[in-house]
């Protein structure tokens, strides 16, 4: 039975054709450059299609899926086309590195890109430098720049959480508050928020003055709300997880109409939730942090109402087809901007086929500024190729009248912080 | 002999696999080879002794932070490292053993349970050592043994771990101590009055199981590079019963099989549908209800009785 | 605030957690109990339930109260009818030999998960609680759903107790449960007894998703904690013991809710969930079992 499955190679697998897919595989003739100019360039995505990440999957597969149409309206990449496989990870760091392997060794692809979660990135990411095949990231974790990860692995579509973070506390400490107390999930993903937080508050001469873990395994919250000091100022809460319309709730019975501090959530609390949600009428008033603003903005930009369209999401960031299925707007962006980063990459750097990963990384790592437009419809970003990682614009925004409206564009220069690690100088 | 023959085969089989097959199903091989491991080890307690566990998650976690931690933090070369995750995989079942032993049947099932939640929730408190739900980097296959490449060298290992948990999973069952597990499984107060302490022989199975699993879990840290949180999840206290179950309960070769079963299934279902986790589970219920005893077991049961 | 609002607090929190806890186990018991079968897809018709109720209050639509109690009364027979289908089809065929019953019930879970990720999708989607009133204490403010959520589950309790003890076919149930060849012998269809003490057990999970769906939305892998707990209520209960259950759900919400005011919450829960396996490792048959093996 075993021998039978092994030699048993896929013939339909979820691959988005682009024009001349019929052409034999690049990779199937290394010796010959002319059959590799006009076969497709094949990208393989990492996709939370199953598992906890499922919400933020299906969002990152139809953002991928519209860049893609875009990428290839627009003719490619060097003139060629472009093709992506999709491939689930559950979520799970183990399944994770099986699916680099997979996508890398099996399907043939030039590049890997999409994963979000963060096990799933560090668990993938050292099976991709063996590879050497290059990972693009999606995760806004700050794993790839605080140097834990490899030469092979960017993340050069999203923010991470440490300067998300620290971008944002000025503006916090000024306009809400100087008395902070912290609401986060028990474990990694919550202490990048716990600690540069609390370093960002300290550096305003603010404080935080209590700071509330909350473990992994709860789906009730309404305990560890009186555990909140009444001097408190400003709630900063971020959840993730089915459950956090749960807390966003129960926060909402705890305080009532009653006098309560400013609330700052991060939308990761509300990602693929409606804010209009009967019982989350308390949210009123209160500040998110945003990646990207979910509901469209009067002064939204060309660009950002072309990625609109394309993805499919209406001006409240639900789908175009279905209000009830909300979007993960705030991250998603990612996908697209990241394929149109590996676009100039590979232009950059005159890509032919796998004997020019390095070449491709290093054109990235090339890079400087990228502007905002069509490819980058969250805005302009700056990109710091020693550490391999982006910066860009951060948005506060406050609910009125049910929906998300922005009070705050933090400059790209806010989140910066001093390089953790040079991976230009490892080796390949 | 036949016996002996047949064992033999499979593993040269496994050898000129690994050298013929492509790169990806290549690796994919190593990969079910170091969890067979784990799938044995399960097997010793349940398929043999009769010791139903969910807690053998606490077992592979303990290989895999016995030997990722030292690696870490200690500056340990990768093969004693090895050996300590190991080792930490069987002082586990040692302990979760004296305590859990006293139990049985299905307390037996739920303390182990606990015992793994705590330890996975345990991993997550000292996430400031472990890397919580994160994990750990390690440094990869690269460089294990010296002048071969990562790939060669990880396989090379996944192998002989193999092989000698094969050899001696058919050492054990196939001698006295192995017919003790047997007779503890089919009447534990049959085998008492025969003079046999039924806490001792359980115990020192559950050890033995313990054992191998942390050898999986620290050969599958160290060979691919990662440990995390997520090891220590329910999730693996489930599939090595799967594996074994679907292999086949109780034979030596069934962990290998249901192992291999489980990840291909997994995986072709990936290539060809979206619905990933309905095709996983209508194969399920399909092979259970046309082999109830899995796979090598219903084989054994109809056609070959000499397996072992 | 104070130590007796906190307590208060823990304790109302405690008391929700325990009487939806109460339902699902009991639920469980009757199956593991009766048939003896490790039904590891019990979290998944809790989750099923929670999923019906979505896509029946969104159906049916009207004020939110006949909405909710349409959900109550028809999301339960759904998932009971689902139960009694695959029990026919998959768990009667295999003699529920238990380690046979263990892969298909993790195979009944997989396509479970599927069906709802594929027909209700991957996020997590409220329900509209019957009534939306706020209890104002002097120091915090509580969900009277919530309060009303203890109140239904013991109803149900009392009604599944009453059912088991005073009717007939409960009464056919137990006979079931405590011999099942002499009940045969006296002339008891135990496969249909088993077919309805699956559907039952599958529609008290169903029951408690529903009281709970309002409070904590349906998402498609919600039934996992659920299966845990429930796993762990019914042994520290006393396997075919009820009152057990009952008593042990009380038990496990409260020292959940309580040693998290002692200590850090995940070393709490660490603390509690050792505690609670250390009462089965020195009363190996729960708390209200009879000594077997």
């Amino acid at each position: 039975m075993t021998k039978h499955l092994i030699g048993h190679a896929p013939s339909r697998r979820s691959v988005l054709k682009g024009m001349g897919a019929g052409l034999v595989a690049a990779s199937a003739f290394p010796g010959y450059t002319w059959a590799q100019s006009s076969a497709p360039i094949k990208l393989g995505f990492q996709l939370h299609r199953t598992g906890i990440g499922a919400a933020y999957g299906r969002w990152y597969e139809r953002t991928a899926q519209a860049a893609l149409k875009v990428l290839n309206d627009g003719g490619g990449i060097n003139g060629r086309p472009v093709e992506i496989v999709f491939e689930d990870d559950a979520t799970d760091p183990k399944r994770g590195a099986e699916v680099v392997e997979k996508l890398a060794s099996q399907a043939g692809c030039d590049a890997i890109f999409g994963p979000l979660f963060s096990h799933v990135v560090i668990g993938s990411a050292p099976r991709a430098g063996e590879l050497k095949i290059p990972y693009l990231v999606c995760s806004e974790g700050y794993h790839v720049a605080s140097g834990m990860l490899n030469r092979w692995t960017l993340q050069p579509g999203i923010t991470d959480v440490r300067a998300q973070v620290s971008s944002m506390a000025p503006w916090v400490m000024q306009n809400l508050g100087k008395k902070v107390t912290m609401v986060y999930p028990d474990y990694a993903f919550g202490y990048d928020h716990r600690d540069f937080f609390t370093e960002a508050v300290k550096a305003q001469g603010g404080e935080v003055i209590a700071q509330i873990a909350i473990p992994p395994t709860e789906t009730s919250f309404t305990r560890y709300l009186p555990q909140i000091p009444a001097e408190t100022e400003v709630l900063y809460h971020v959840m993730v997880g089915p459950a956090v319309l749960t807390f966003v709730k129960e926060l909402g019975d705890f305080y009532g109409s009653g006098a309560r501090p400013q609330i700052f959530g991060f939308i990761d609390s509300l990602e693929a939730v409606d804010t209009a949600t009967p019982g989350l009428e308390f949210l009123e008033g209160t500040h998110f942090w945003e990646g990207h603003n979910r509901v469209k903005q009067a002064d939204a930009s060309e660009a950002e109402t072309f990625y609109r369209a394309a993805v499919g999401v209406d001006d409240n960031g639900a789908s175009v087809s279905d209000a009830k299925d909300v979007s993960t707007y705030a991250h998603m962006f990612s996908c697209w901007e990241t394929l149109f980063i590996i676009k100039q990459g590979m232009e950059a750097a005159g890509y032919q086929g796998p004997a020019d990963r390095q070449k491709f990384v290093e054109a990235i790592e090339a890079m400087t500024a990228f502007e905002a437009g069509n490819d980058h419809p969250q805005g302009a970003k700056m990109f710091n190729g020693k550490t391999h990682q982006v910066f860009g614009h951060q948005f506060i925004s406050k609910v009125e009248g049910g929906k998300l409206i922005r009070v705050h564009q933090t400059a790209i220069e806010d989140g910066m912080y001093p390089d953790a690690v040079d991976y230009t100088t490892q080796s390949f | 002999m036949k016996v002996w023959i047949l064992h033999v085969a499979v593993l040269l089989a496994l050898l000129v696999l690994l050298l013929v097959l492509p790169a990806y199903h290549a690796t994919n091989l190593a990969r079910i080879m170091v969890l067979a491991v784990f799938a044995i080890g399960y097997n010793l307690a349940f398929g043999y002794t009769g010791l139903l566990s969910l807690g053998h998650a606490l077992f592979f976690a303990a290989g895999v932070y016995g030997a990722a931690l030292p690696v870490t933090y200690l500056g340990f070369a990768q093969l004693p490292a090895l050996i300590a995750g190991l080792v930490a995989g069987a002082v586990m079942a040692g302990l979760t053993g004296l305590l859990a032993l006293r139990t049985a049947g299905v307390s037996f099932m739920i303390v182990t349970l606990m015992f793994a939640q705590a330890g996975y929730l345990s991993l997550l408190y000292f996430g400031e050592v472990t890397g919580g739900d994160e994990g750990l980097v390690l440094p990869g296959a690269a460089g294990l043994i010296p002048g071969l490449s990562a790939d060669a060298a990880r396989t090379t290992i996944a192998y002989g771990l193999f092989a000698l948990a094969l050899i001696a999973s058919l050492l054990l069952v196939r001698g006295r101590f192995g017919r003790t597990m047997v007779a503890m499984r089919e009447n534990e107060e049959r085998s008492r009055m025969l003079g046999y302490n039924p806490f001792a022989v359980k115990l020192a199975a559950l050890v033995l199981s313990g054992l191998f699993a942390g050898a999986s879990g620290a050969a599958y840290a160290l060979l691919f590079g990662y440990a995390g949180a997520s090891f220590a999840t329910i999730q693996y206290s489930i599939l090595p019963m799967l594996w074994v179950l679907m292999g086949g309960a109780g034979t030596v070769l069934g962990p290998l099989i249901g192992t291999a079963a489980m990840f291909y299934l997994v995986d072709i279902a990936g290539s060809y549908t979206t619905a990933t986790l309905l095709f996983v589970g209508v194969a399920l219920v399909l092979l259970i209800l046309f082999a109830p005893r899995g796979i090598l077991g219903t084989i054994r049961e109809r056609w070959l009785p000499w397996l072992p | 605030m104070g130590f007796g609002p906190f307590l208060l607090l823990a304790l109302m929190e405690s008391a929700v957690t325990a009487a939806t806890l109460a339902l699902t186990a009991v639920g469980l018991s009757l199956v593991f109990g009766v048939m003896r079968v490790v039904n590891v897809a019990h979290g998944e018709f809790f989750m099923l339930g929670a999923v019906a109720a979505w896509f029946i209050t969104n159906f049916i639509g009207g004020p939110p109260w006949f909405a909710f109690l349409m959900a109550l009364a028809l999301a339960p027979l759904a998932v009971a009818a689902i139960a009694a289908l695959a029990d026919r089809l998959i768990l009667k065929r295999l003699d529920y030999e238990p380690e046979a019953t263990i892969v298909a019930t993790i195979g009944l879970l997989y396509i479970f998960q599927q069906a709802a990720l594929s027909f209700y999708g991957p996020q997590a989607m409220p329900v509209e609680p019957p009534f939306n009133f706020r209890i104002q204490l002097p120091w915090f403010g509580y969900s009277a759903y919530k309060l009303s959520v203890i109140l239904l589950a013991a109803l149900v309790l009392i009604g599944v107790w009453l059912f088991l003890t005073r009717s007939k076919a409960g009464l056919v149930m137990r006979a079931t449960q405590v011999d099942r060849e002499t009940a045969q012998a006296f002339g008891i269809d135990t496969d249909r007894v088993y077919a309805a003490v699956f559907a039952l057990g599958a529609g008290l999970a169903a029951i408690a998703a529903v009281l709970i769906v309002p409070i904590a939305q349906a998402h498609y892998l919600m039934g996992h904690d659920p299966l845990l707990l429930a796993f762990i209520t019914v042994i520290v209960g006393g396997l075919g013991s009820l009152r057990g259950t009952v008593i042990a759900a009380i038990l496990i919400g409260l020292s959940d809710g309580l040693i998290a005011f002692f200590w850090s919450p995940t070393l709490a829960k660490i603390l509690a969930t050792l505690l609670v396996a250390m009462v089965l490792v020195f009363r190996p048959q729960g708390l209200f079992g009879a000594r077997t093996t």
